[in-house]
């Protein structure tokens, strides 16, 4: 085997308010031909800087100030800005992380596919269009022959990414640079796209470079892993040794946490069995009312969901599956357009108007993204203190003993208290937010992926405080998420939101076992495993589907019809499901009882041997 | 409110930041000291002026620089100095005025319609695109001919010229933030509209704001400028800038310091402003990691 690529001390410094910082410590690994290798780290490890290095680039404020990055016969860090230009998109190329924000909207997918070839004179543009048809084949778009011609808001963000792949390969370039490329993705996209791109890398024998976060997905791909942490390599060796036996200490706690279910459990006997919320017939969306004061956008179908006193609820489902929506009527930000809520035996007002102070206080929402969530001019215990004055009437000696008190529960130092949350950390952040919610002593906390956006290391420590929290004062959530392994370190419950219908519930326990929803059976089963091997034998497929016939025009047919491994023609596309109870205690929308379906599945595997235990 | 605290003490602030950056910044120093200068001129001229501001003193107009006259003399042979030192007042002090009012108004109900029900906002702004339909040069024409000129009218044409575009400009902002989480959040904790207004949306607003509040001083400082030289603007024996350039434009063809004095005077005060702006904007961005 030859040797492609060999990084020598690598250094990368940043250009700061004090001086210059080295964010990349003399890195050195090295790569043979046809390989793929892996970089994988938290954000702020320097891995995309690494990446990039490969290149020959560094990013605005960033400098590349030592060492040796050669790619082939290219010493990166030597050749004049002309003779990278002439490199780049040639001999090597960058897959980015949002394939959305990297296609120019207003040209057709071919042409961009091929204008950096034709820019570099690889070809006419016949020739590298029947290229370019090759390798949309290799990628399984869907009719390869036609999608050049569209635009790149016509197809999905699934299949955007295949084609940003076959932009990067078309010049069939020495190394291919894969920068997060599904971590923007549905899971249930991500195996179809990872299928493609580890296919295409192997067909043509290219050298890649990925880089991920994601520890499961590293294992379908690479040969080779570097973990990385504060711009230095942890451990670096060949991928089946790191999963089976880490050296490190950090790549083991790496490991725990890309699953964090098998180390962290929901507390038990917690939960009461008074109901805190219901929700009765939920529908909502967005968009102008019609007549009968519909939504022009339906978000959420007939939604029925019961919330007891101390009881933790998720909620998975996609993107668009209307998860977020249902979190947000309950906050009062958007009016249902039927149906109705409870809290607590009173009826919920669909808009903040008709809320009293009561229950303001008892019902409290945790967005997502701790950046926005936190007001940029207000200090950390501004932020806190907030909802004391203003639910308890705090001032003084008292407001700040409450203020300490709430840091103290959320593990954060009383100093940060004179913080703006500019300075703060992501999970640092994520606490304020959280102690801010639980500032106003509320009943049940609204969670929409708080842990999505950390990394995660640093989500499973949020995770594990908000099981504590639990414990300790007995709080309901309601907890969305788009992953199921988070809930289930979470919640006593799971629902499973599809196109904005529930097409399951049950008990956390019975989402271990057949028989599942055909959604949540693909959802779950999409989720990578910790090991080698996994993306080719997984069940989930997006092979042939049964053939159905036309839908007929009822408006409650199943959501997921176009998707399901197991629908019956002339029965769901023609009749709408109906909603059974299961012998497990759950429910599920579906016209296969759960004895047809425990046929075809298998259960969810969570593993708690090797590298967990 | 706050754009008046923020306009009242530029100079003691604006010092302080410069010292405490790392890197000073001479432009901005030079904006705050030209400022400095400008406001005190406005609030002492008249008494440090050295002659009466309509009396005659010397028999040459159009003279150069001397000793005794250091700005020359106008067409009618009095002191430049001292009607320049008298003039400052009513240029700064009217665009001040009406600068302030018109930003913290057009903030205010940039606020209001953010925070308000739909159809409130929709009147709002339908309000003020039909203001902002108006030249305000022809709005202050037709306003000085309806009801005369006077200090108070030339502010409130000022005003009402101005409020328009500084209310788009803190609108499309504010909707953006009122976008926000933070602000979600504290709508769903049960806030009042003026607590969400005045806390979560303002103090993120602020800087796009008071640059805002710089370029419109400048731009009423030209509009005023603009009036008194049609005549239409503060009337004699008082004379703002714009009104000195009118009265010795006879000297024009001979380069007379009469007139390049007052122009002159025009540029480095709203140059000076927006430096100054510029410079503390970009301290608080930075302050507070940007946003």
């Amino acid at each position: 085997m030859t040797e492609l690529i060999r990084v020598e001390d690598l250094r990368v410094v940043a250009c700061g308010e004090r001086g210059e910082v080295e964010i990349v410590k003399g890195v050195s690994f090295a790569l043979e031909q046809g390989q793929v290798l892996a970089l994988i780290g938290e954000s702020g490890s320097g891995k995309t800087t690494i990446a990039l290095a490969l290149l020959g680039y560094a990013r605005r404020g960033c400098r590349l100030s030592g060492g040796v990055v050669r790619v082939g016969e290219h010493d990166m860090l030597a050749v004049s800005e002309s003779q990278l230009q002439k490199l780049r998109g040639n001999r090597v190329s960058y897959i980015a992380q949002s394939a959305a924000a990297a296609f120019n909207p207003a040209k057709k997918l071919i042409d961009q596919v091929v204008e950096g070839a034709l820019i570099h004179g690889l070809g006419s543009r016949v020739e590298l269009e029947a290229k370019a048809v090759d390798l949309f084949r290799d990628l399984s778009l869907p009719n390869p022959e036609s999608i050049g011609q569209r635009y790149p808001h016509q197809v999905s963000g699934g299949q955007l990414q295949r084609v940003m792949a076959a932009m990067a390969l078309i010049s069939d370039p020495l190394l291919v640079v894969l920068d997060e490329p599904t971590t923007a993705l549905d899971v249930t996209t991500q195996i179809d796209v990872l299928r493609a791109f580890k296919r295409v890398v192997r067909e043509r024998g290219a050298t890649a470079v990925y880089v991920s976060h994601d520890l499961a997905v590293v294992a379908q791909m690479a040969d080779r892993i570097v973990v990385l942490n504060d711009g230095q390599i942890l451990e670096q060796s060949d991928t089946a040794p790191l999963l089976a036996a880490p050296a490190h200490d950090y790549t083991r706690s790496l490991l725990a946490a890309a699953r964090p279910d098998a180390t962290i459990r929901p507390p038990s006997g917690i939960a009461e069995n008074t109901p805190l919320l219901t929700i009765n017939g939920l529908t909502a969306g967005y968009g102008n009312k019609n007549a009968q004061g519909m939504p022009l956008i339906r978000v959420l179908e007939g939604i029925d969901l019961t919330v007891r006193r101390g009881q933790a609820i998720g909620v998975i489902g996609e993107s668009g599956s209307g998860k977020s929506t249902l979190a947000r009527v309950v906050a009062g930000l958007l009016t249902p357009a039927l149906g109705g809520l409870t809290f607590d035996g009173q009826p919920l007002g669909g808009r903040l108007s008709e809320r009293t102070p009561e229950q303001f206080r008892r019902i409290q929402m945790v967005f997502q993204n701790a950046d926005t969530a936190l007001n940029p001019m207000h200090s950390v215990g501004a932020i806190i203190g907030r909802p004391l004055k203003m639910y308890f009437g705090l001032k003084g000696a008292a407001l700040r003993e409450r203020t300490h008190e709430l840091l103290d529960l959320v593990r954060l130092p009383h100093a940060l208290a004179e913080r703006r949350p500019s300075e703060l950390s992501g999970g640092q952040k994520q606490r304020v937010n959280l102690a801010r919610a639980l500032a106003a002593k509320p009943d049940l906390i609204l969670c929409d992926e708080v842990t999505s956006a950390l990394d995660t290391v640093v989500g499973a420590a949020i995770l594990e405080l908000l099981r504590d929290l639990r414990q300790q004062l007995g709080v309901s959530y309601l907890f969305i998420s788009h992953d199921i392994s988070t809930v289930r370190a979470l919640c006593d419950d799971i629902v499973v939101m599809y196109s904005g219908h529930k097409v399951q519930a049950g008990s956390r326990e019975s989402f271990a076992t057949p028989p599942f929803h055909p959604y949540t059976d693909l959802l779950i089963h999409s989720v990578p495993e910790l090991r080698q091997g996994w993306l080719e034998t997984c069940g989930a497929t997006s092979g042939t589907l049964p053939p159905v016939g036309a839908r007929a025009a009822v408006p409650e047919l199943c959501t997921f019809l176009n998707l399901c491994p197991v629908r019956i023609d002339g029965v769901c596309n023609r009749i709408a499901p109906p909603r059974h109870s299961l012998d497990n205690g759950g429910e599920m929308l579906c016209h296969h009882d759960g004895a047809q379906l425990i046929k075809t599945q298998r259960g969810l595997v969570v593993e708690t041997s090797g590298a967990y235990a | 409110m706050n754009t008046l605290i923020a306009k009242s003490k530029p100079a003691s602030s604006a010092l302080a930041l410069a010292k405490a950056s790392n890197g000073p910044s001479w432009l901005g120093l030079a904006g705050a000291v030209i400022c400095v200068a400008w406001l005190l001129l406005a609030l002492v001229g008249p008494w440090l002026a050295p002659h009466p501001v309509g009396e005659v003193v010397s028999d040459n107009v159009f003279d150069g620089f001397s000793l005794a006259h250091p700005f020359g003399t106008d067409y009618l042979g009095r002191d430049m100095l001292s009607r320049v030192m008298v003039g400052a007042r009513f240029t700064v002090g009217l665009a001040l005025v009406a600068a302030v009012l018109a930003s913290t108004l057009g903030t205010l109900c940039a606020l209001v319609s953010v925070v308000s029900p739909k159809w409130l906002d929709e009147i709002i702004s339908r309000i003020m695109d039909a203001f902002i339909s108006i030249p305000s040069k022809m709005l202050a024409l037709i306003m000085v001919s309806a009801f005369g000129s006077s200090v108070t009218l030339l502010i409130c044409t000022a005003v009402i010229s101005y409020i328009p575009g500084s209310f788009r400009v803190a609108r499309s902002m504010a909707v953006n933030i009122e976008a926000l989480e933070y602000v979600q959040v504290a709508r769903t904790r049960g806030e009042r509209r003026l607590y969400v207004a005045c806390r979560e949306i303002l103090p993120n607003i602020l800087n796009p704001v008071l640059t805002d509040l710089g370029l419109r001083f400048g731009y009423i400082v030209l509009l005023l400028a603009g009036m008194s030289f049609l005549g239409l603007g503060v009337q004699p024996p008082d004379a703002d800038l714009g009104s000195l350039v009118r009265e010795n434009i006879g000297g024009l063809s001979q380069g007379a310091l009469a007139i390049v004095i007052p122009a002159l005077a025009i540029g480095t005060l709203t140059i000076g402003v927006n430096l100054l702006i510029d410079y503390l904007s970009s301290r608080r961005s930075r302050r507070t990691g940007g946003h």
